[in-house]
């Protein structure tokens, strides 16, 4: 957890707090630009609310975010500036229903950015070819599988052409059959060099993808370290408990 | 062995297409299987018949077939239809009053007779071609929006939210105008300073009168006397302007042609100038030339149309005006107020909490005596506001604080992710509750909120009760008349009215139906 001269996230004494549980405690991480992620933990571990610090969907008490040269605050306005910036892909999809596929991706570049709504088809057409459904374009979201949603989240994610990308368990409310492909849509993105933080239980992922696996329980950070040293030597005994059970 | 086979389990031959089985549906199929397929329901279903047969068979007796037709209508009937029955001529009550031989049926003469007052009430006989023209402009605007296939809907909204009421105001009310933009602006900037200088002048000497905090006041009083003159300063060339144009000898056409010029030259600057601002001046222009053309139409620079008080109006003339004004003025209502009693602004949430509750606590009958003969006590005297604008104005508050709950109910829908998956693409809290939430919601909310539309199209006839002659209102004035005494008249009248209600509510109630099929699109897949 250095401070490196280019890294484009870097949280310091992060704390949170709901009501009185403190849900994230003195989390310090740097991530450098192309830098690819792997947060795991068990479920309440805060995981998941600290990914969605860092685009400011939640608040925090204490500490810095810095994404891209900007430094979260009260300030509302630079919280639309980071936002810019950084790309979220959710576990639920969370697609807009009452739009097409298309006009789900072209919305955030004609509202945010204001292009030209012909441009932004054009630039929206790329992304979806990116994730392999151009074919669905005109299609609702209701009429697509889970695996072609969480895709399409995907790709209208990466209109905006974030920074950086959070993904917060993208394959968790997915069939198994579908798990591969939005995870191959991640490795592809990974090996184009998007800086992604990852939540996830995909541990394969992981281990081919992540440059840095995060271990998390009850809010705070507990071991970080490569994916090779992760998996084979893991420090810490509450990581090697978990590690325990989730590879069997 | 065999519990070895049943384990292990490989389908050798895929099982074959059948026929389908009996056809249950077509009516002799619908007859079989729903309404005469067991004991109980054969006894439902001639309990049904005997209930239809007691009363849609005297119903269309009465409405048809013992009925008085106006002689027109008679003769054709008797032509083509059936020989001999019913009166002779339409026009008193003599016609309905020859019935007396056999059952009494319904007096269509007497609706005949009464037609153009149920329609425009006491309307002016002469104007009421302006009546006609304003509804045949808003079926023109309105049927073409109603239809989603047809283009141009921003142009077709525009025309009829903001510039049909303009015209029909002044088609229906009549009166013209004397300035334009620069006056209206001048005499509102110049009473605001007015009333402020008033203002601190009334805290000044109340200040000098009081012990304690005295000076305080005075010092209050005069800090806002000097910040009217301050402000009267910078007000001064907008009133030296308009003095300048009433002076001329078209005032109205001055004013009008200033406005425009400077409106648009603004609209021209604030979209980007020279570089992309053309559009929005040609767009600007255009709708001055509208403006224009409205005006010299109507004839506004000189008195427009001979004015009609509204105590005038009356019959389908007043329910559709109150109705579509309410209907149309209370979304609006609504939707801010939904969104108030979500806010995370303390105020805000108070005052909308407190908005709606008092309005929902109140009866529509007490906010219509209370605009109508109440709130003139109230008003500084010679502030005087249109009793028709007054009870306009009850009901869109009153249907608004019903509109903003079934709102909120649609907005109660909306998972947090979709706002959240909007703000994390970077768009503000008012592009997302415009292009994310409220979309959605509404679709959600569609048959409430026509529901509370239909609700409000028959609470109209409430306003009878504050000396506006609606259709209802009209129609029982109607009652008094000697002439059509009979004694079905009450009868007929009442049950002409109700088709009346009937055909718009049912007709609000299929478009319903359509638009939720239509955009629920997406939930099909």
């Amino acid at each position: 957890m250095t401070m490196t001269a280019n890294s484009i996230v870097s949280i310091a004494g992060l704390n949170k707090w709901f009501g009185d549980f403190h849900v994230l405690r003195d989390i310090n991480l740097d991530v450098g630009k192309g830098e690819r992620i792997v947060i795991c933990g068990p479920s309440g571990s805060g995981k998941s609310t600290l990914i969605r610090c860092i685009n400011a969907l939640e608040e925090f008490q204490e500490g810095r975010i810095v994404v891209d040269g900007i430094e979260l605050g009260p300030n509302l306005r630079r919280v639309d500036d980071v936002r810019r910036e950084v790309g979220m892909v959710f576990q639920s999809f969370n697609l807009f229903p009452h739009l097409t596929v298309l006009e789900n991706c072209t919305l955030a570049p004609i509202w945010v950015r204001h292009l030209a709504k012909k441009d932004a088809e054009a630039a929206a057409m790329k992304y979806l070819e990116r994730v392999k459904i151009p074919q669905q374009a005109h299609k609702f979201p209701g009429q697509l599988s889970g695996g072609q949603q969480q895709r399409v989240a995907i790709a209208r994610a990466l209109t905006m052409n974030p920074k950086v990308m959070l993904f917060d368990e993208p394959t968790s409310s997915l069939d198994p059959e579908m798990v591969k492909e939005v995870l191959d849509t991640m490795v592809d993105l990974a090996q184009e060099g998007m800086t992604m933080l990852v939540v996830t239980h995909e541990m394969g992922f992981a281990r081919e993808v992540a440059d840095r696996v995060v271990f998390m329980d009850a809010g705070q950070i507990i071991e970080a370290n490569t994916p090779a040293e992760f998996f084979a030597n893991a420090q810490h005994p509450r990581t090697r408990l978990f590690l325990s059970q989730i590879l069997r | 062995m065999s519990e070895h086979a049943a384990s292990s389990f490989v389908r050798q031959e895929l099982v074959p297409e059948r026929a389908a089985p009996v056809n249950t549906t077509g009516f002799v199929g619908f007859l079989r299987t729903r309404l005469f397929n067991s004991p109980t329901n054969v006894l439902l279903t001639l309990a049904s018949l005997l209930l239809l047969w007691f009363t849609v068979v005297p119903a269309i007796r009465f409405l048809v077939i013992d009925a008085v037709w106006p002689p027109a209508i008679r003769s054709w009937l008797v032509d083509t239809v059936w020989r001999g029955s019913g009166g002779s001529s339409g026009t008193d009550r003599s016609a309905c009053l020859e019935t007396a031989g056999h059952a009494a049926g319904a007096c269509w003469p007497y609706v005949q007779a009464k037609f153009t007052q149920f329609i425009y009430g006491f309307y002016p006989q002469a104007e009421r071609w302006r009546v006609n023209l304003t509804f045949i402009l808003a079926a023109v605007l309105l049927l073409p929006l109603l239809i989603p296939r047809l283009p141009a809907k921003g142009i077709n909204a525009g025309l009829f939210f903001v510039a049909f009421p303009v015209v029909a105001f002044f088609l229906l009310h009549g009166g013209g105008l004397g300035g334009f933009g620069i006056s209206w602006t001048a005499s509102l900037l110049s009473g605001l300073t007015g009333s402020m200088g008033e203002a601190g002048r009334k805290l000044a000497s109340a200040g000098e009168a009081t012990e304690v905090v005295g000076p305080i006041l005075v010092l209050l009083g005069k800090l806002v006397m000097l910040l009217s003159t301050a402000v009267s300063f910078l007000v001064w060339p907008m009133t030296w302007l308009r003095d300048q144009i009433q002076a001329s000898s078209r005032p109205l056409w001055t004013d009008f042609a200033a406005s425009a010029m400077i409106v648009s030259a603004l609209v021209f600057i604030l979209n980007g100038g020279i570089r992309s601002g053309w559009r929005s001046l040609i767009a600007s222009l255009a709708v001055f030339a509208g403006i224009g053309a409205v005006i010299a139409a109507l004839g506004l620079d000189h008195g427009g149309l001979p004015v009609v008080d509204t105590r005038l109006w009356g019959g389908l003339l007043v329910t559709l005006v109150v109705s579509v004004t309410g209907i149309v003025t209370s979304m609006p209502v609504g939707i801010a107020l939904a969104l108030g009693r979500r806010s995370t602004i303390p105020l805000i949430r108070i005052f909308s909490v407190a908005f709606i509750e008092f309005w929902r606590g109140v009866p529509l009958i007490t906010v219509l005596f209370f605009a109508t003969y109440m709130l003139p006590l109230f008003l500084p005297g010679n502030f005087t506001i249109d009793g028709l604008v007054r009870v306009l104005i009850g009901i869109a508050l009153f249907a608004g604080a019903y509109n903003a709950e079934v709102v909120r109910g649609g907005l109660l829908a909306i998972p947090r992710g979709q706002a959240e998956a909007a703000s994390a693409l970077g768009l503000s809290y008012w592009k997302t509750t415009a292009l994310i939430v409220m979309p959605q919601a509404l679709r959600h909310v569609i048959p409430g909120l026509v529901n509370s539309f239909i609700a409000l199209f028959k609470d109209t006839s409430l306003v009878s009760i504050v000396a506006l002659f609606d259709l209802l209102g009209q129609l029982r004035a109607s009652f008094a008349d000697p002439v059509w005494a009979t004694p079905t008249t009450l009868f007929t009248g009442f049950a002409f009215a109700g088709m009346i209600y009937f055909v718009f509510c049912f007709g609000m109630s299929r478009y319903s139906l359509f638009v939720e099929h239509r955009l629920n699109a997406h939930r099909r897949s």
